[in-house]
């Protein structure tokens, strides 16, 4: 008997369980797969705030943000505060870059044509300018969710915090209106909440409740290039476009740059997007408009090899805002998914809430614009 | 323009397959990444292609990839990094290169998309459109880790063996051939007879030594016996249960560390020898990611590696691709040539009412299930012997497995991967951290990241990740290629080039009916 | 009809049609890249274009497998 049931051995599932176990509470953690084997697995790591516009999600990146520079302190994983760097094609782009940067009440420099070989001297010479954001990072995500359920279970006892991998939730057990655990593969588990942060498949954990939740699958395919000697990116690199499309609405293909050098030598080049169901066929075309783009941005790289490509599924919800609370139409169910391509940068500040919540305390930030029953409204 | 097959691997099984499609009159390009055809088998200098009159079957290789330069086109040192399916149903084969574009062939620059050199390797991209693909593309070394297998001097087998026969060039003079299976043995005498020294031919299985040796049970008394009189001549001992369990060293391989081993490969007793040189080798991995990257479905082979499903034409289970010889199973050059002209066959079969119905695409028979009257495509005679070679195979297989001891013969700081130096250290510590398949470790330790993407350790990280058997691999780049090529697939060709080009050589084939594809 | 190419300025002969990595065993170069976190040498392995741990530098390019790399006359390879 747990007191929590963590579904999902991501990212934000191991946040979950390390801010629960933490917090005194018993928790099991399931997965039908190893730790960090769905989208977490998929990304790039990502820590941003940049990328983000004024309102809630910003406020949790901005949580989140500190969060995880003291959860690194724990080590078994790198923080890395490289920063990162948004780049403008054109003038318009640039006032456009300027005036968000203003409204975000972030620490970041305005950087003119002239100053950006100064942050990074391989970006090709038709740059119209752009803005630093320092607090921008990234992490290894694998490892870090990895890190976060080891020192769960180091810290607050593994009979605190319990992995129990290659399981597969298949159902919900209820007592009355109320869930107390769930049916696995591996026989039932029991606890007085459960948390579903399935990610991408987090509606189908939802359904099982016989609740609706709408989180869909939005592909995005990352280049790994070989790695190289000497680093030739430094901080995270993406264009303006790339604020546009995480916030668009499309169906269809989209991709912006974003280029960064990692620990290993190699530079991960992204982001396309596409809503295509869970179709891992690879697309030499996405792929080829990727290496355009960071050709383009930084034309040192037509040289330089890919050696792999992978792809993933980004879990979203149609108003792009991750689902975090209890679910008012099943007691005992929380929610902590569709993150879309921020899993990773709003993990800890999904998990402290959430972790909050479940102890019975006042979350740190408002939870209403991520409830879980916002959907419903929209539909009726 | 599209080509009737394209054919990707010139070892025995590709060049039987093209050559086949190719007499029967269909446009066939053939693709390899070697600087000649052969393949490994029938791997050989330069000089030797230009001087034939050597082994019977190397000259009988080289007649038919002469006859084959005539009449199809033959792309060398070009990598193929990616197939795919297009919305039409053709099928790209994507290429990177440095070489010259080729002209002047039967079907030159037929559907041949290409950009232009990019950068300072002056790499292109060559596109390919055909209706059928053949996957030819042989296997390569399985090597387990050992502590030192990376020192400079420490060869797979078929390495030192490629060395030897492209290059004319001995790994060294004091060498060492160890792991297991039958290739080891014209590995050694191979170089015995270009007059190195081997010291010793370490075999892992087969507790009965070369008088018994299986090659004889499976009625290749003759071969068998040519082996052994020539290790005899060169007085180079054969041990069974022995193997090389690690090299030492400083900056190259000094010597090397033999041991006795039980029926497990767990480790006896151990002396060391002194040496310049090590070839080892426990068999080998079929090379499919081109299959998988399509959607084909795969089999464990005896052993446990990813191979291709086919049934008996060779056939995939994705319409329009059939694979032959190693990547459908391991079995030596011999079945590699055979299912080579199988499938070929089979293509014809599958293309010529597409030929004959030039005008209704709805005709090309390209289906999940092979068609009705296989006779016609297989005689018995054929398939028979197909039978019986892959048998053997098969049998050859059970006879040099790779056993669990090897493991006990690695340290914490043993590399297991080569390219990302993953010592086993780390992947045990990645198992801890919760990776519970080779897919998990490689995402938490790396091993498997780099250059080669596991070719070389995915074996041995399966194993110690404790799968059953090592996943299909999932390579969606299955070679390197620079951005600047991969940047310039990104604007669409015009077409109207293409379709000019394409129509002023369409006359050249003769007696061709086509069938083209409204304008793409 | 056999030619040269130079390693770290220094000859080294080459028959038609051998690969960079070939020419190097040949004249008794069996390492000529360290790796980039433990600086361990790294020559031939595969020898077919598998392991990528023959990377070599020809004529200032970057780098490629010296497995399956024609020799070229004049051709200048720097060991790292």
């Amino acid at each position: 008997m747990s007191d929590v049931i963590v579904v999902g051995a991501g990212v934000v599932g191991a946040a979950c369980a390390y801010y629960a176990a933490r917090a005194g509470l018993d928790v099991t953690v399931i997965d039908r797969g190893p730790v960090a084997g769905g989208t977490t697995g998929s990304g790039e790591g990502n820590v941003l705030v940049s990328d983000k516009e004024p309102g809630p999600e910003l406020e949790l990146a901005v949580l989140s943000n500190r969060l995880w520079r003291s959860l690194a302190e724990l080590g078994g994983f790198e923080f890395e505060a490289k920063g990162g760097l948004v780049v403008a094609e054109t003038d318009d782009v640039r006032r456009q870059l300027t005036e968000l940067a203003g409204k975000q009440d972030l620490e970041h420099t305005l950087v003119p044509a002239t100053g950006l070989r100064d942050y990074e001297p391989h970006l090709a010479d038709d740059l119209a300018g752009g803005v630093f954001y320092p607090q921008d990072a990234q992490v290894q995500p694998m490892l870090a969710a990895a890190a976060l359920l080891r020192h769960g279970a180091d810290s607050y006892g593994h009979g605190t915090l319990r992995l129990r991998l290659g399981v597969t939730v298949t159902g919900f057990i209820r007592s009355g209106d109320r869930l107390t655990g769930v049916r696995t593969s591996q026989g039932d588990v029991l606890g007085d909440a459960v948390v579903n942060a399935a990610g991408t498949w987090g509606g189908e954990v939802a359904a099982m409740a016989g609740v609706r939740l709408p989180v869909l699958p939005r592909r995005g395919f990352i280049l790994v290039t070989e790695p190289l000697r000497e680093p030739l990116i430094r901080h995270k690199v993406y264009t303006a476009a790339y604020v546009t499309n995480v916030a668009s609405d499309s169906a269809g293909l989209e991709t912006s740059a974003v280029v960064e050098g990692t620990p290993a030598g190699t530079v991960l080049i992204g982001a396309s997007r596409e809503r295509v169901g869970f179709d891992r066929t690879t697309s030499v075309p996405v792929l080829a408009r990727l290496a355009e783009q960071a050709v383009a941005l930084f034309p040192a790289l037509r040289d330089v090899r890919a050696i792999r490509s992978y792809c993933g599924f980004r879990p979203y919800c149609p108003d792009h805002l991750p689902v975090i609370g209890a679910d008012p139409r099943v007691r005992g169910l929380y929610h902590a998914c569709g993150h879309e391509g921020a899993g990773i940068g709003l993990a800890p500040a999904t998990g402290h809430l959430l972790a909050q919540l479940l102890a019975g305390r006042r979350p740190d930030l408002d939870l209403l614009p991520f409830r879980p029953d916002r959907f419903a409204e929209e539909a009726a | 323009m599209t080509y009737d097959l394209v054919v990707v691997g010139g070892g025995p099984a590709g060049v039987a397959g093209a050559l086949t499609a190719a007499l029967a009159g269909l446009r066939v390009a053939l693709v390899d990444s070697g600087l000649r055809l052969g393949g490994q088998y029938f791997r050989h200098t330069q000089d030797a292609g230009q001087h034939p009159g050597h082994a019977p079957a190397l000259d009988r290789f080289l007649r038919q990839a002469g006859a084959l330069g005539t009449r199809a086109e033959v792309l060398l040192r070009h990598q193929v990094w990616s197939v795919s399916r297009e919305p039409d149903g053709d099928l790209l084969v994507h290429c990177a290169t440095r070489a010259a574009a080729v002209t002047g062939t039967a079907v030159a620059g037929a559907a041949v998309i290409g950009g232009a050199p990019t950068g300072a390797l002056g790499e292109r991209a060559v596109v390919l459109r055909t209706r059928r693909l053949l996957i030819a593309t042989g296997a390569h070394d399985r090597p387990l880790p050992f502590p030192g297998w990376d020192l400079p001097g420490v060869l797979t087998a078929g390495g030192a063996q490629a060395l030897l026969k492209g290059g004319g060039v001995p790994a060294g003079r004091r060498i060492v051939v160890s792991g297991t299976g039958p290739f080891l043995l014209p590995v050694a005498t191979g170089l015995a007879e270009a007059g190195v020294r081997v010291l010793g031919v370490y075999e892992a299985n087969g507790g009965l030594g070369l008088a018994r040796h299986p090659l004889l049970a499976l009625g290749k008394a003759g071969e068998a016996a040519g082996y052994a009189a020539a290790l005899a001549r060169h007085r180079v001992p054969y041990r069974t249960r022995q193997a090389v369990v690690a090299a030492h060293g400083e900056h190259e391989v000094e010597a090397v560390t033999v041991a006795r081993l039980d029926k497990d490969w767990n480790v006896l007793s151990t002396r060391v020898v002194e040496c310049d040189a090590v070839a080892v080798g426990y068999g080998f991995v079929p090379q499919v990611e081109l299959g998988t990257q399509l959607g084909c479905a795969t089999r464990p082979d005896v052993d446990g590696s990813p191979v291709l499903r086919v049934d008996a034409t060779l056939r995939t289970t994705v319409p329009g691709v059939w694979a032959a010889g190693e990547p459908v199973g391991v079995g030596g050059w011999r079945l590699a040539e055979l299912e080579g002209r199988l499938a070929g066959r089979a293509v014809v079969a599958d293309a010529r009412p597409t030929l004959v119905t030039s005008t209704t695409r709805t005709t090309r028979t390209s289906t999940a299930t092979p068609p009705p009257g296989d006779t016609a495509v297989v005689p018995g005679v054929f398939a028979r012997r197909h039978q019986r070679w892959r048998a053997f195979g098969e049998a050859l297989q059970r006879a040099y497995p790779v056993q669990p001891g090897w493991q006990g013969w690695l340290r914490d700081d043993t590399l297991v991967c080569r390219c990302e130096e993953v010592p086993l250290a780390r992947l045990r510590e990645a198992r801890s951290l919760g990776a519970t398949d080779a897919r998990s470790v490689k995402l938490l330790a790396r091993p498997g990241m780099g250059w080669c993407q596991g070719r070389v350790c995915g074996y041995a990280v399966s194993c110690l990740a404790g799968e059953p058997q090592p996943q299909p691999p999932r390579r969606p780049i299955a070679q390197p290629v620079t951005l600047g090529a991969l940047a310039s697939l990104a604007t669409p060709e015009p077409t109207a080039d293409a379709d000019a080009t394409a129509d002023a050589t369409a006359g050249a084939a003769p007696g061709e009916p086509h069938d083209d594809h409204p304008a793409h | 009809m056999s030619f040269h190419i130079t390693v770290d300025g220094r000859p080294v002969p080459v028959t038609p049609g051998q690969t960079i990595g070939a020419a190097l065993h040949a004249a008794g170069v069996r390492a000529w890249r360290t790796t980039r976190f433990g600086g361990r040498p790294r020559g031939l392995f595969c020898g077919i274009g598998v392991c990528f741990d023959c990377l070599i530098s020809v004529n200032g390019r970057p780098p490629e497998r010296a497995c399956l790399l024609e020799a070229q006359p004049g051709d200048e390879v720097t060991t790292a």
